[in-house]
């Protein structure tokens, strides 16, 4: 279906769009029971500490508490068993949602209180008496390193000795020795990326209420329902079959609601307590106690021939974990030279944990770190050989066939397109004024698919309700409806798309990875198709004739071959109302490991003003050029590659965290931690190309998560051209932007 | 200490409740009045989630103490539609996919609003900086602002 769509391609409004606008919809802290209590956490006050004991009489005995948790509560994985749960430990999930023999950060839980109101649990949470041995602490990534740093776990070990190394991973292709030796010019350069959060709008919140029989109801904010589910039985002990994880709307996420931090306490309190438990994260715990991405050192090496064509690659990083192991250290290697045909190359991680929060998933986990020093240098090359930017990686672009360093060869898709377009691109020939700067770069991400679940029903009046599995947070709804309205030939508005709960849709993986619309759109497809069946048969029966001389077209069934034009066709309206009648029911569900996602590939141009005394870095103007497969809604696509190139923005120029000298952040909330606000920003120009994925009916590519991964590097580039001035250490705050300016008027 | 009696005017309405000295206008709203539109972002008035007018003046909701509203008119988010008839900056939002998660909206409305009322014509510049008090970490603010000076624009064709 690739001409003369109706739907698919269209700008239709939202299912959930009028909640949304008008304060109605429910999103977690919105949610209440009658006689619901208020759950608060105790932190750590240390960035590292044993926990000799913990005595929580005092606070037992408060009035107005009804119930408190502590480490001994949670069920416990012992450290020498690893526990997969999808891409997490549940050894390190455990210990990341109440410390256990160790406080790892300045706010990690240590016990939660259940009372009456939000402040007498807060009041009570400071009546629990906590002995720490207080412990020497490691914030960056070289004091981790350092030979006398302090070590945080005894069990790891790296090259036979205790180490804040966690673990290592390595791609290689080809003879990088070799390659280097051919190459006629070679940089090498070292970069460093903070830790940036997130940064939803919409704080961690949840309410469970465990009923007398022992089953539990969640409402919470969360990237997957059934991941709360598993997650919660896991660390409560509870089945997972007594567990009911209702999906809030969520505000928000970007990978930092992949994992749970309040659901596990809270459905603890309220089995004690016998009472609806809600917790709500205060915007400070938010930042100190949820995971950022990792803060990251690298060093990238690239060689070429004077034509520009690269002979090898080698990038090293360090990636901070937090205070249990397991950073994103597979998307920074594996996306690092994702974008080009390199003979040689080799991509090394090392995974570093520190006293900081763990670290969680945000929007292409490790890429965008990856990236920039790989972007940044072929930057310097192209200047250093005297060929345009977009050119050299025109040069040595991935095609359909290259065999990527990380291992996949690819099929069909758009890299080559996102460069060419960039290079006719208005924007890239567009004059800079004085003190104004233009970059390019670009990026990959792996894209997932994996499981997925829908259910399509049709109503006695015939229109349709869908079900599916994944919280909704940007507009799936709407893409998943513009795919069934297309299918079935029926108006968009006769369509209803709900999120199910655990209860009521089958299992669902993550809403993350780029995977939503890709694995509902196959899921919803098959069941549409399904129901169709169902439908032509019973036309069929009406007509007694053949199921295989029916058709459907434009939303009814219509008589086909010998039988064409004999029946006056029956719509959907007419043939729900004669359901029961002759037939049943009319309804399908699909459940699939959905395959075939495909990487995705995206270029970014920007350009850039320095205001050299303020050290202020203003984007004038920024363009993003993305193969999307297919996008079904072109408003929600646009919006991915806006939301995410602002992202990369915010990373590249002032998001960063602060650290005091006893460990503890000193900016934990929006006002110091500064991300772009609407007077920081250009309209955000977006170019999209649509090579269909081969493997999706509808063409389907991930969108979301590429467009943050050039980012970091299309502004350092900028500001390269705009002063001069290299920068390889982000962000580029503005007086970081001064010093450097000073630095370099003083060495003239 | 004894709860303060407080009446007030909250999207035309009058309306009474108790609340403790030290309450924000958003606990209130929120956990008292179950007028759950209004978000909590940060509680420190950075994000605008909160986004209300105190006699037609925008304030953050979280900053502002519920025994300040005594005798005054409150208009919040849930007054913005005249029943099934959306307000035209909510219908634009929804046209433009000017919203991705939705938690930031409600406040951008009301702080989309307040300005309309304030300068019917804004420049982009103008929107921009009316709205940097207004985080939104989904839709990098471009169709947000556009949706504004679309509404601005279909308002004065209307008046």
């Amino acid at each position: 279906m690739t001409e003369n769509n109706k739907w698919i391609g269209e700008r239709t409004i939202r299912p959930d769009g009028a909640e949304k606008v008008t304060g109605s919809a429910a999103f977690a802290a919105d949610t209440t029971m009658p006689g619901m209590i208020w759950g608060s956490v105790l932190r750590s006050p240390h960035a590292h500490a044993r926990i000799k004991s913990v005595n929580t009489s005092k606070a037992e005995a408060h009035p107005g508490v009804k119930a408190v948790v502590t480490a001994a509560d949670i069920v416990d994985f012992p450290l020498d068993i690893p526990v997969a749960l999808g891409i997490q430990d549940m050894r390190w999930m455990c210990r990341n949602v109440m410390a256990r023999e160790k406080a790892l950060f300045h706010g990690h839980p240590i016990a939660a209180v259940a009372a009456t109101s939000e402040a007498i649990a807060a009041e009570a949470c400071k009546l629990i008496e906590v002995e720490y041995e207080v412990l020497p602490h490691t914030i960056e990534i070289d004091d981790a390193l350092a030979p006398d740093a302090p070590i945080l776990h005894d069990f790891i070990e790296f090259e036979g000795k205790p180490s804040n190394i966690a673990g290592t991973l390595e791609h290689i292709k080809g003879d990088i020795e070799a390659g280097f030796a051919e190459a006629d010019v070679v940089i090498e350069r070292d970069f460093t990326t903070r830790p940036v959060h997130q940064g939803y709008i919409e704080p961690h919140a949840c309410l469970v209420s465990v009923a007398a029989d022992g089953k539990a109801t969640i409402w919470s904010s969360s990237q997957g329902q059934f991941m709360v589910r598993a997650m919660t039985g896991m660390l409560t002990g509870i089945p997972q079959s007594d567990i009911r994880a209702i999906p809030a709307e969520i505000g928000g996420g970007f990978g930092g609601k992949t994992i749970v931090y309040l659901e596990p306490l809270a459905t603890i309190l309220s089995k004690k307590s016998g009472r609806p438990v809600k917790m709500i994260m205060s915007r400070e715990d938010v930042m100190r106690a949820s995971g950022p991405t990792s803060g990251s050192k690298s060093t990238v090496k690239i060689g070429a021939k004077k034509d520009g064509t690269i002979t090898a690659a080698e990038g090293v990083y360090w990636l901070q974990a937090g205070g249990l192991p397991g950073s994103p250290i597979r998307g920074a290697i594996g996306c690092a030279l994702a974008p080009y045909d390199i003979p040689n190359g080799r991509t090394f991680a090392y995974d570093v944990v520190s006293n900081r929060s763990k670290v969680a998933a945000y929007r292409a986990p490790g890429a965008p770190i990856g990236a920039f020093g790989v972007e940044c240098v072929l930057d310097e090359i192209a200047e250093e050989l005297g060929i345009d930017p977009l050119d050299l990686r025109l040069k040595n672009a991935a095609k359909e066939g290259t065999k990527a360093v990380h291992g996949p060869t690819y099929p069909l898709m758009g890299y080559v397109e996102s460069l060419e377009a960039a290079k006719v691109h208005d924007h890239y020939k567009a004059p800079l004024g004085p003190n104004q700067g233009r970059g390019v770069a670009s990026g990959f991400w792996f894209n997932a698919a994996g499981e997925s679940s829908a259910q399509v029903n049709i109503t006695e009046d015939g229109n349709v309700v869908i079900t599916t599995g994944h919280p909704d947070v940007g507009g799936s709804r709407a893409g998943i409806a513009n795919i069934c309205a297309e299918i079935l030939g029926i108006d968009y508005n006769r369509i209803s798309v709900l999120i199910g709960d655990t209860a009521t849709i089958g299992f669902s993986n993550l809403t993350g990875g780029s995977r939503v619309l890709f694995a509902s759109a196959m899921v919803v497809t098959e069941s549409t198709n399904k129901v169709i069946g169902t439908l032509c048969e019973l036309a069929a029966k009406i007509w007694d004739i053949d199921p295989d001389a029916v058709n459907w077209e434009d939303g009814e069934a219509r008589p086909a071959g010998a039988n064409a034009g004999q029946f006056p066709p029956l719509t959907l309206e007419e043939l729900a109302a004669r359901a029961n009648e002759s037939g049943g029911p009319i309804g399908a569900s699909t459940q699939l490991n959905t395959k075939g996602a495909e990487g995705g590939f995206g270029t970014h141009i920007c350009d850039v003003e320095v205001d050299h005394e303020l050290g202020i870095v203003r984007v004038l103007r920024y363009t993003v050029l993305q193969d999307v497969g297919r996008a079904v809604h072109p408003s929600y696509v646009e919006g991915q590659l806006q939301g995410g190139a602002v992202q990369a923005i915010g990373w590249a120029l002032n998001e960063e965290y602060i650290y005091n000298k006893e460990g503890h952040v000193d900016n934990p909330g929006f006002l110091d931690y500064r991300m772009p606000v609407a007077s920081d920003l250009p309209m955000i120009d977006t170019y999209i190309i649509e090579i269909p994925n081969p493997n999706h009916p509808q063409g389907v590519r991930g969108v979301g998560e590429v467009p943050l991964v050039p980012g970091l590097a299309a502004v350092r580039n900028a500001v390269y051209d705009a002063l001069g001035v290299r920068f390889n250490d982000l962000p580029m705050s503005p007086p970081k932007v001064v010093e450097a300016l000073d630095m370099a008027e003083a060495a003239e | 200490m004894a709860k303060m009696h407080i009446s007030t005017t909250i999207n035309g309405e009058p309306t009474e409740y108790l609340c403790e000295p030290n309450d924000t206008m958003l606990d209130v709203l929120r956990n008292e009045l179950n007028m759950t539109g209004s978000k909590e972002g940060c509680g420190s008035g950075d994000c605008g989630s909160c986004s209300i007018t105190l006699d037609d003046r925008l304030v953050c909701s979280c900053l502002m103490l519920a025994a300040e509203a005594n005798g005054a008119k409150i208009e919040t988010i849930e007054g913005m539609a005249e029943g099934e008839k959306l307000h035209p900056l909510q219908q634009k939002f929804l046209e433009s996919a000017a919203l991705q998660c939705g938690i930031c909206t409600p406040g951008m409305l009301i702080a989309a609003k307040s300005l309309l009322e304030e300068n019917p014509d804004p420049t982009e510049t103008e929107v921009r900086y009316w709205l940097a008090g207004n985080l939104c970490r989904c839709t990098g603010y471009d169709k947000i602002i556009r949706a504004v000076l679309d509404t601005a624009a279909d308002m004065r064709g209307a008046a």
